[in-house]
This record gives structure tokens, sequence and C-alpha cells, in this order.
């Protein structure tokens, strides 16, 4: 490569470049740094609205992990945030490694949760559990299917931009779910449906005994392993992330780019439309308007955070869950909207540090 | 780093324009310029020379404030100016043309070039003033263009006088040119070189980035030869032949060498015999934005074991042949037909299972993605086939990357590196492995070396000449006309969409082709 020649005698051959750090390290420090320096900044301005409040952060944190993390109620109901937010989480991302921009993972996941507890309405008592749970999960991720898959046949066909529509399509799905169920669902009185005959997902017992937290969380779990196989080890999710990467180059490779987008965003739609099960099946055992809860737009935060890699999103997800389950236990003190600053503080400072974080981590690689 | 080198003197301290030393910049893992120097005498014409990757377009946009360096210092006209910006290095005469043009296309010429500066009369545009100063201009340096034109219906010839126009317009006293001939017929590049000796003579300074020794041995005064990313030597032409330029440029004696200075012999090649086509594209339309015609009614056929070499300036509809072959652009009428059978409406994969390889001239936006390992590259357009069910069967991945690695010496040598980390040169080389690996029988290579180092060339060619040899048809497009008499046993000439004349190998020389590639004779062609 190097060798000196008669007419390169006059110079040196170019230097060789240092050895570098093993690439299994440099890839955990470009992972794992940037969302901590973003937690840290959130703490930071968290201490000031604190310390604006007239409270001590300390006081004010140490409330905030022990009504989360320290006891087994709290606990729980972070497990239990975070089932949502897992679904919701690998719905934004499986769309952004396609190059499509999901918002409509709120009412997809409004989707879900209705075809769910309409599925469990509908089958008959006594169904046995083996058949009734799976049918419901079936019938949620259909449900946000047929909802997800609509953007993305509007984008490969006529070139709609699945921004626009999908916050069309939110408004147009919870307004009509809400139709459906205070004009022909509900029970009197409530704004609920019916309870399920069948398909109820248990709850976690023991010390979890009172908290929402269900064996949903298994499902989210394996959704999200389910999501890593197909997005890098499958050859559709080669695809797939060729045509979010480069989309003439997917072309190139006999991708065809519209075909991805739609199966792309039907499986995202599928991914939002699954969240439906942890408080339908999981938690109420009914369809209940607003249930979702600005769950699906936290979901692309959880996305941005989680770097769009499952594993990330579990972490991510677990951390707004827990943000959110804090925000309640530290009302007392400083108003809960304080996390909300948080939070909206946290997905700010992730987007500014991922490149810049990986900038200095080079930066500093080279001095080195 | 530099320091320790032995240039051949500069000249007079003091009367350099531009001096940059120990200039460090890196790009992620790539290493961009490594202690590169450089040192430009006033007033005159100083030729950046290397293979493509060896650092010259990022000194340059160093140079122009486009970037800033990790280390090193820039001086120009004896003051430091190391890590300025593009506006204070427009301020203090440094213009920079680069090879994709920056113009708006639906201004008019003078408007593009007052854009930034314009005159105005109170808040408008001072149109006519504008128009008078622009067509002064062009009269004075013989940079002649219409100033009323829309730009989009200019040439590109004529497009990059029109950038060349701005620059000056702006008061550039130093010139950068980013490969200026590589979009020019043999005539515009005479014109050119006219143009910036007129330039030096009112006492302009320019630089010239190229890798064609010809024109560094015609037009140039010093030469800086770069190699890695590091200035490797700094010479006088006038002591200096272009064998040294070359071995200077290489690090090593290579044959190629002599290929870049035009010495190469074609390969004897006997003339076809009849038989089926294995390739043929009758009366072929094309759209392109823009331009509905850009391919405009082609019709060749192709045989097994023949290279048809597509020569052109760029833009005359090159691009849209070889992508409606491929099946990346529709034909809007006309037939493909790839042995024997039709395949207009065919999709891309079903085209490659009926024996299409294709090199895209594009390697960074269509042939690789940047993102993904080289090995997952080595796969790409053909991932179907290294499918286990659903699964990719990374094994059999890894065993071909290994293998292709290896055949075709991919440097680094590590396939699990992502593709951007690699130089231009062992890109394309992972692109050619990859499409020859296919079970192909028409192998459609556009611009198959292009931004490729001078030993992956050589390489590359004896690969296409290897396939053309065991019985594949090869339809080779590229700018390089030197490329093209190298390898294609007919030549064709495109122009405006159509061809202008095809010939057998041995007619076709750079003076017969040279009047064909300007459209001087297309009318009895068509």
């Amino acid at each position: 490569m190097s060798t000196t020649t008669p007419a390169a005698a006059a110079s040196p051959a170019p230097p060789p470049s240092p050895a570098p750090a093993p690439r299994w390290r440099t890839q955990l420090e470009e992972a794992l740094l940037p969302p901590l320096v973003a937690v840290l900044a959130a703490m930071v301005v968290g201490d000031l609205l604190i310390l604006s409040v007239g409270q001590s952060p300390a006081d004010v944190y140490g409330m905030l992990l022990t009504g989360t993390w320290g006891n087994a109620y709290g606990f729980g109901q972070v497990l239990f945030k975070a089932t949502t937010l897992i679904f919701t989480g690998l719905s934004v991302a499986l769309a952004l490694r396609a190059g499509l921009f999901n918002v409509g993972a709120e009412g997809q996941l409004a989707a879900g949760g209705f075809a769910a507890a309409l599925a469990g309405w509908l089958l008959p008592a006594g169904t046995p559990w083996l058949l009734a749970v799976p049918l419901c999960i079936v019938a949620a991720g259909v449900g946000g299917g047929v909802v997800g898959v609509v953007p993305g046949v509007l984008r490969a066909r006529f070139g709609a931009h699945e921004v626009i529509v999908t916050i069309m399509l939110n408004f147009i799905v919870l307004a009509l779910l809400n139709y459906v169920v205070s004009a022909h669902l509900h029970v009197p009185e409530t704004l609920h449906t019916p309870d399920i005959g069948g398909g109820v997902i248990p709850r976690f017992g023991g010390p979890f005994t009172g908290s929402a937290a269900n064996a949903s969380l298994f499902v989210a779990l394996l959704a999200a392993g389910l999501v890593w196989w197909y997005l890098f080890r499958t050859r559709r999710g080669y695809e797939l992330r060729a045509v979010g990467l480069q989309p003439d180059a997917a072309e190139y490779a006999g991708v065809r780019v519209g075909g991805v987008w739609v199966r792309a965003m039907a499986v995202s739609g599928v991914l939002a439309g699954l969240g439906g099960i942890n408080y339908v099946l999981g938690y109420k055992h009914y369809y209940e308007e607003g249930f979702a809860g600005g769950a699906g737009f936290l979901g692309i935060a959880v996305a941005l955070v989680g770097r769009n890699d499952p594993v990330g999103i579990v972490l991510a997800a677990l951390f707004f869950a827990t943000l959110s389950q804090g925000g309640l236990a530290i009302n007392a003190v400083v108003p809960k909207q304080m996390v909300e600053v948080m939070q909206g503080v946290v997905i700010l400072a992730v987007a500014v540090s991922v490149p810049e974080v990986r900038r200095l981590l080079r930066q500093q690689r080279r001095a080195a | 780093m530099s320091q320790d080198s032995v240039h051949s003197t500069p000249s007079a301290a003091g009367a350099a324009a531009v001096r940059m030393a120990g200039i460090d910049k890196a790009f992620g893992p790539v290493r961009a310029n490594r202690g590169a120097t450089l040192e430009v005498g006033a007033g005159e014409i100083h030729a950046l020379v290397g293979e493509n990757g060896a650092g010259k377009s990022t000194l340059m946009r160093i140079l122009s404030g486009m970037f800033t360096p990790d280390a090193g210092t820039v001086e120009v006209n004896g003051r430091d100016v190391t890590g300025w910006s593009t506006a204070q290095a427009i301020a203090a005469g440094v213009g920079m043309v680069h090879q994709h043009f920056m113009l708006v296309p639906t201004l008019s010429v003078a408007e593009n070039v007052v854009l930034g500066t314009e005159p105005r009369r109170g808040l408008v545009l001072d149109r006519e003033r504008a128009r008078r100063e622009v067509r002064a201009l062009s009269e004075r340096t013989g940079l002649r263009v219409d100033v009323d034109r829309a730009v989009s219906r200019l040439s590109v010839g004529e497009a990059q006088r029109v950038e060349i126009l701005k620059a000056l317009f702006r008061g550039a006293r130093v010139l950068v040119l980013d490969e200026p001939t590589a979009v020019l017929s043999p005539p515009e590049v005479v014109e050119l070189w006219n143009v910036l000796r007129g330039l030096r003579g009112e006492g302009a300074t320019v630089v010239l980035i190229t890798h064609r020794l010809d024109e560094v041995m015609e037009v140039s005064d010093h030469i800086t030869v770069m190699r890695a990313g590091t200035t490797v030597g700094r010479m006088r032409t006038a002591e200096t032949t272009p064998a040294g330029i070359a071995r200077a440029m290489v690090g090593r004696d290579v044959a190629l060498a002599a290929a870049l200075t035009g010495e190469a012999a074609p390969p004897p090649r006997p003339p076809v015999a009849g038989g089926a086509p294995a390739l043929e594209v009758r009366d072929l339309v094309v759209g392109a934005p823009g331009r509905p015609r850009a391919v405009d009614g082609i019709s060749f056929q192709l045989m097994p074991g023949e290279i048809l070499g597509i020569a052109g300036v760029e833009g005359n509809g090159q691009t849209e042949l070889i992508e409606a072959i491929a099946g990346l652009e529709p034909a809007a009428s006309g037939a493909i037909v790839l042995n024997g059978a039709d395949v207009t409406a065919r999709t891309v994969r079903e085209r490659g299972e009926a024996g299409l390889s294709h090199v895209p001239e594009d390697r960074q936006r269509r042939g690789l993605m940047m993102d993904y390992s080289v090995a997952d590259n080595l796969v790409l357009g053909q991932q179907h086939r290294f499918a286990k069910g659903m699964a990719l069967d990374r094994a059999r991945i890894a065993a071909n990357a290994d293998a292709q690695v290896r055949a075709y010496d991919v440097r680094p040598a590590d396939p699990s590196l992502p593709a951007r980390a690699l130089s231009g040169g062992n890109q394309q080389k992972v692109v050619v492995a990859r499409e020859m690996m296919r079970d192909f029988s028409v192998l459609l290579a556009a611009q198959p070396t292009r931004g490729v180092d001078v030993g992956a060339v050589e390489q590359i060619h004896d690969r296409i000449r290897a396939a053309r040899d065991a019985g594949k048809a090869v339809l080779l497009v590229s700018a390089e006309l030197n490329e093209v008499l190298a390898l294609a046993d007919r030549v064709a000439v495109m122009y405006a969409g159509r061809f202008a004349a095809v010939l057998p190998r041995a007619q076709a020389t750079e003076e017969v082709l040279g009047p064909y590639m300007t459209g001087a004779h297309s009318e009895e062609a068509a």
C-alpha cells in the first residue's frame, strides 16, 4: 500500500493510522453515552425547576425514585406504562427504519384496543383461555394494522405524505371510535364498552398485586425480539432498512420501494395496535374513550431516544414510564407538569446530543 | 509528518498566493488529509493532482472555507485565514468552481452570476446593470455565454462558464477549479485553457484539480501531487514528465501509469461472428425531468463476447439509456430484448434473473448501501439468493464476503466495515465483485472506474476484459474517452439522446470521435 518509490522518495509514505479501539467498545460508547448525556441535561433542567418552586432537588428526586422503582406497586405501574410504550415505540421505529414517519400510532393504538375489546366481548362465554387470548391479541394487531396500512398505500400509490395522512387518520379513527362506542356499544352511564367475556391477560400477582402490571409485558418483550430479528436478520428487514437509508440503492437492488412502504406501515400499525392489549385485555377489560392517552405520541419520543433499536426502545420505554409514574409520586410537592417539561427536555437533548456526543467521542479517540 | 519531506524549493517566500501547511482533516474513520501541504505562487496556474480519494477536493474545500481543518494552517496572500468561512473566503477573493454546479436553473445567466452581490436600484434588482456588467465580464475573459438565457437551457460546458463568471464577478483572484474538464468536449477544453491563460495574464491565480496528466502538462506552471491524504511532491511542470507524475501519484510503477498518460494500446480483438444478440435495443425513447426525449430513439445490438463502448460528453442521455435497460427508468416507447426475451416491462429483479448485471454510474447513490457492511453490500441485489427461508443466511454471506474481499483485494480486508469507510476505489471493487458474482450474460458498466485510484482502474479493466473473453456482452459507458478506447471493440458516440456514430474500434480515434461528441456531425448520422 505504502511502498516507497523513486518518485516518492522525496517524501515519506503516508503515516499509518493509529490502532483503533475495539469496535464493540466504540459502538457501545456511541450507543449509550448520548442518551446518558441527555438524561443528565434533563436532570439539570429539573433541578432548576424544582428550585424555582422552592423545593430541594435531592428530596424530589428521592421521592420520584421511591415512588417508582422503590416499591412493588410503583414499579408495577412503571412496567404497565412501559408495556404500551414499548409497542408504540417499536411501531414508530419500524416505520422510521423504512424512511416513514408514523405519527398515527395514537389512532392505531386506539383501534387495536377497540378491536381487542370487541373480539373479547363477542367471544362466547367459556371460550378456552388458550384460544381466546390469542384471538383477542390478533384482533388488536389487525385493528391497528388496518389503520396503519392506509397511509402506506396512499403513499405508495399516490405519493400522499404519510405524516399528513397519519395525523388526519388520528382524528378520523378517534372520532369514529368515540361515535361507535357512545352511540352503540357503551354500558349505560359510562363511556366504555361492556366487559370482555374472554381473552383476559392475567395481572401480575405477589408483591405487584394492586398495580396494573400484567403479562402483556411479555408479549411486548417478545415483539421487541421479533422486530429486532425481522430488521436485522431477515431478507425483508434488509430490504426495509435499505429503503429507509437509500431508496435509490434499494430500487437498484430490485426492491419495490412502494411495496416496502405498504408492508412497513402495516407492520407498524400492527405493533401500535398490539399496544391496546395492555390496557384492554390486561387491565380494565373494556375499551374506554381516551385510553391511549398520548402513549402513541410518546412512542415517537421512545423511538427517538431508543435510537430505533428494539433494545434501546425497551430501555427508553422504561425511562419514560418512570418519569410519567414519578410525576404522580411527586405531585404533592411540585406540579407534575414539571415531569412533562423534563420529558420534553430529554427529547430535545437527545436530538442535540446524539450527533454532538458522537463527534466529541471521535475527536477524543483520534487524539488518543 | 510533512515537515520531514523535502519538496523542490517553492518560489521566493512572500510571493505565495496560497500556503497551506500540515493540514489534517478526518471524516469519521476516514482521514482525508493528513499533513497535507500546498504552496501556490501568485499569478500561476497550479495543478493539484492525485488519484481520486487522495484528498485534493478536501484540501480545496478547506481553502474555500467549506471545511475547517482539524490541524494545520492556511494562509492566503500572507494572511493567516485558518478556519475561515466561505463568506470570508469569497470576500478575500478565493472562489471555487465545484464539480457539481450550484446554479438556479430557472434564473437567467446574468441573474445567477450576480446572485448574492446583486446591483440594486433602491430595493429592486437593477436588471439592466446586471446584464451589462455580466456581459462585459464575459467578453473581457472570453467566457462566452448568452447572459439572458435561463440556466436550465444551457449545455454543461456553458453552465461551467457561468460558474467561473460567478466566481470572477465576486472578485475572485484565486480561482479553484475542481475537475473542470470532466464534463467538457475536447474543443471546450481548449477554450477553457485559453480563458485560464488569459486570467493568469491578468494576474489571477488558478488552482486546477485534475487527474488527467495530459492537461497538467499542457496548462500548468507548477504541480503538487497528493497521495493518501498527504502531499508527496511539488514540481515545476517544465522539468517533469507524465510518467514521473504518474509514479508519484501511484507510489509505485504500474503499467497503468502508461494508460493514464494515454500510451496504452487497445487489446486486439477479432470482429464478432454472427449469431443471436445478447442484448437488443429497438427505437428506445426514455424521458427525464425537463427532457421528454433524453434518449431519443436508439437502436443497437450487442453480441456475446463484445464490448460496445459509448463515448460522449456527459448528459447526452447515457445515464437514462443505462437506467432504462436496467429497469430503473421506464421506457416511453421502444423495446429492450435480453437473450431473445422482451424485458421492457420487467422489474429490476426479473431482469437480473434473466442475465443482466449492472455496475451503476453512481456507486454512492445506487450501487452501495453506504451504512451497510461490505459483506451485506456484496449481496445487494442478490439478497434473495442468500436467504434461508425468511432469514438471511449469514454464514454464507460471511463466507462469500471473505472470498470476494480476497479475490478483489478490497482494503481494508474487513468485511464488517461499513462501505462508507472505504475509499472510492475499494468501494467500486465491492460493486464490481458483486456484479461479477451474478450468473450474467450482459454487463452494463457505467463509468466503471470513475473516482477510482489507478491500481483499481487496472484491475477493473482486466475484469471487464475477462468477462468479454468469457463470452459475456458488455455495454460500457464512460466519460473518459481513453477508457472507451482502451476497452471497447466497437465505439458509439452519444449526442443529444442519439448515437451520432457507431464505429469499429480500429476507426475510432480521438480526432474522428471529437466532432461527433460536440454534435458537429449529428445531422448526417441521424
